[in-house]
């Protein structure tokens, strides 16, 4: 078995002992987001005939959006403070680097992880879609590109960082100054045109944009083919740089 | 490659080592073990013995290959740390000074979980983890999470796990700190039952008798330094007298200075006063004849407590 492999399957190990709860989360929250903002609320906006929405009922505007936000948020979780757990003394990452793994392989096999958390909440969120008959399960399944390329783009250089993070509370900041901030404001709950206009340019160059962009694009078609490459870019960009300061920071991490 | 190379039997080789830390940002750089050399043999148990900071657990990461040497050379088993980490680590079995077990898994899915880390084939895993929970003196608790274990059973279970490889090396740093004596106790007997079946132990400890108990031979060291070394008896012969009287008084300043004459040597702690003599009850007697009334008086055999504090002019435990 591939060291990276052995790395997955301790994560797996661990995951055999709490998957039923995760399951339940990953469908009860579209589940709940949809049925109150995307039926619910939706109403009233669809009545109100907004322009920016250009004629697409809100729950179809809203799922896709929901879906890349949901993506990053998984990402952002499991990058962070299982991340930060393994890494103390005590904690997994110094027990895996005693043995012949090498801190990249632990890397790589713990990303394995978070990219199977990825996927699989967020084709539990597609069922979810698909059940309020936003798309046909053919279209949802095109989405998961978008769904793993967003959480991937977020995780890989969370983990870099939070490997070498001293305090819990840094990640706590993260999460309430920076992924709910883009949470609120990258076009998922409305469209970006609404915002003042140097504040849409600011909005455009943040990842889950670009994740809601694509994932939207996927979603409701009618994606332009220029603006999926750029969005794809983007991201896999991001993703790319972030594996690689990663490897960087495990290594100085773990082998001090 | 390989421990033919290194010839007579020499596992570890450290010439000049040194492990410096340089803080991320600037600041100062600290030389946490500033230029040592030992030799560990081939069934041999090795200690380092020092207080915490003496730079001993820095020196057990360097040898368990995942600190990188910052001067110096280092062979373990005959290779570079630097080169062949993976290799080197393969047949080391490690016992870090926190237990790194995972408390939500069950004591044999530690075993397990470990064993795939070094790629040994899943059979072969569930047959050791066996015999191991029986080592360890685990068997009852073997479907148990580690969260329900004491610290001496966790201990046990860390060093259970550490065999998995069936190692060349065992590398223990501070085995027995913060269990209680019985669980000590334990402890050192299946260490010693490792060491009669040729395991190379390599242990850190700040605890004399622990040292006394199970080390073959023994470097001292203090700020990165290595400031005796030798046997344990021979250390203790080289530097100290055959016994020591611990003598308490009310005024001890007073007192040390109608008793200076006595002994071969005098050691005052904040609490107490040592007298080195080789016969602890003549020096008594001696301290009686002067006059002076200790609170409370001790004779003793001289131990390695007293060798560090004749070498550094400080006790190890603060």
């Amino acid at each position: 078995m591939a060291p990276a492999l052995r790395e997955f399957c301790y994560w797996m190990d661990r995951y055999r002992r709490v998957w039923r709860g995760t399951v339940v989360i990953s469908v009860a929250n579209p589940l709940l987001f949809l049925a109150a903002m995307g039926a619910g609320l939706g109403k009233l906006v669809d009545a109100n005939h907004s322009g920016h929405l250009t004629g697409t009922p809100y729950l179809d505007f809203l799922a896709p959006g929901l879906l890349a936000a949901a993506a990053m948020q998984t990402g952002v979780i499991e990058a962070t403070f299982p991340v930060f757990q393994s890494a103390r003394s005590g904690g997994n990452y110094p027990a895996a680097a005693a043995t012949p793994m090498r801190p990249v392989d632990i890397l790589g096999g713990h990303l394995l992880f978070v990219a199977f958390r990825v996927l699989l909440s967020g084709l539990l969120f597609l069922a979810v879609v698909v059940a309020f008959g936003v798309v046909g399960p053919a279209r949802a399944l095109l989405a998961a590109g978008p769904v793993l390329l967003t959480g991937m783009a977020f995780a890989a250089p969370l983990m870099g960082w939070a490997v070498g993070v001293d305090r819990q509370s840094r990640l706590n900041g993260l999460y309430r100054f920076v992924v709910m901030p883009l949470y609120m404001f990258s076009g998922t709950f409305f469209p970006i045109s609404q915002l003042p206009h140097w504040l849409r340019s600011v909005a455009t160059c943040t990842p889950l944009y670009q994740g809601v962009a694509l994932t939207r694009g996927a979603g409701l078609g009618g994606s332009h083919p220029g603006a999926t490459a750029v969005h794809v870019g983007y991201l896999l960009a991001l993703t790319a740089a972030g594996v690689w300061a990663a490897r960087r920071s495990y290594t100085r991490r773990l082998n001090r | 490659m390989g421990d033919e190379s290194a010839g007579a039997g020499v596992l570890i080789e450290a010439v000049g080592l040194r492990k410096v830390h340089t803080p991320r940002g600037g600041g100062e750089a600290t030389e946490a073990v500033a230029g040592i050399d030992f030799r560990v043999h081939r069934g041999e148990a090795f200690g380092f013995l020092g207080p915490n900071g003496a730079g001993k657990s820095t020196t057990m990461r360097m040898v368990a290959a995942v600190s990188p040497v910052s001067g110096g050379t280092l062979r373990v088993l005959g290779m570079d740390p630097k080169t062949h980490g993976p290799a080197i680590r393969a047949r080391l079995g490690s016992v870090p000074q926190d237990d790194t077990l995972d408390t939500e898994l069950t004591v044999r899915e530690n075993l397990l979980v470990y064993g795939r880390y070094f790629g040994l084939p899943r059979a072969e895993i569930r047959e050791r983890a066996t015999q191991l929970l029986d080592f360890a003196r685990l068997v009852d608790k073997a479907d148990e999470q580690v969260e329900a274990l004491s610290g001496g059973m966790r201990r046990r279970l860390t060093i259970a796990r550490s065999l998995v490889n069936r190692p060349d090396i065992l590398l223990l740093d501070e085995p027995t700190t913060g269990l209680d004596p019985q669980a000590r106790h334990l402890l050192w007997e299946r260490l010693f039952r490792l060491k009669q079946e040729g395991v190379t132990l390599l242990l850190t400890t700040h605890y004399m008798d622990e040292a006394e108990q199970l080390c073959d031979r023994l470097v001292v060291m203090d700020h990165g330094r290595i400031v005796a070394q030798g046997t344990p008896r021979g250390l203790i012969a080289g530097h100290c007298t055959r016994e020591v009287l611990e003598l308490r008084f009310d005024d001890q300043e007073a007192a040390a200075g109608k008793i200076r004459h006595l002994g071969d040597r005098q050691e005052k702690l904040p609490d107490r006063l040592l007298v080195y003599a080789d016969d602890g009850e003549d020096a008594l007697k001696a301290v009686h004849r002067t006059g002076v009334e200790p609170l409370t008086a001790l004779v003793r055999r001289s131990g390695l407590e007293d060798v560090f504090l004749t070498l550094t002019g400080r006790t190890l435990v603060d």
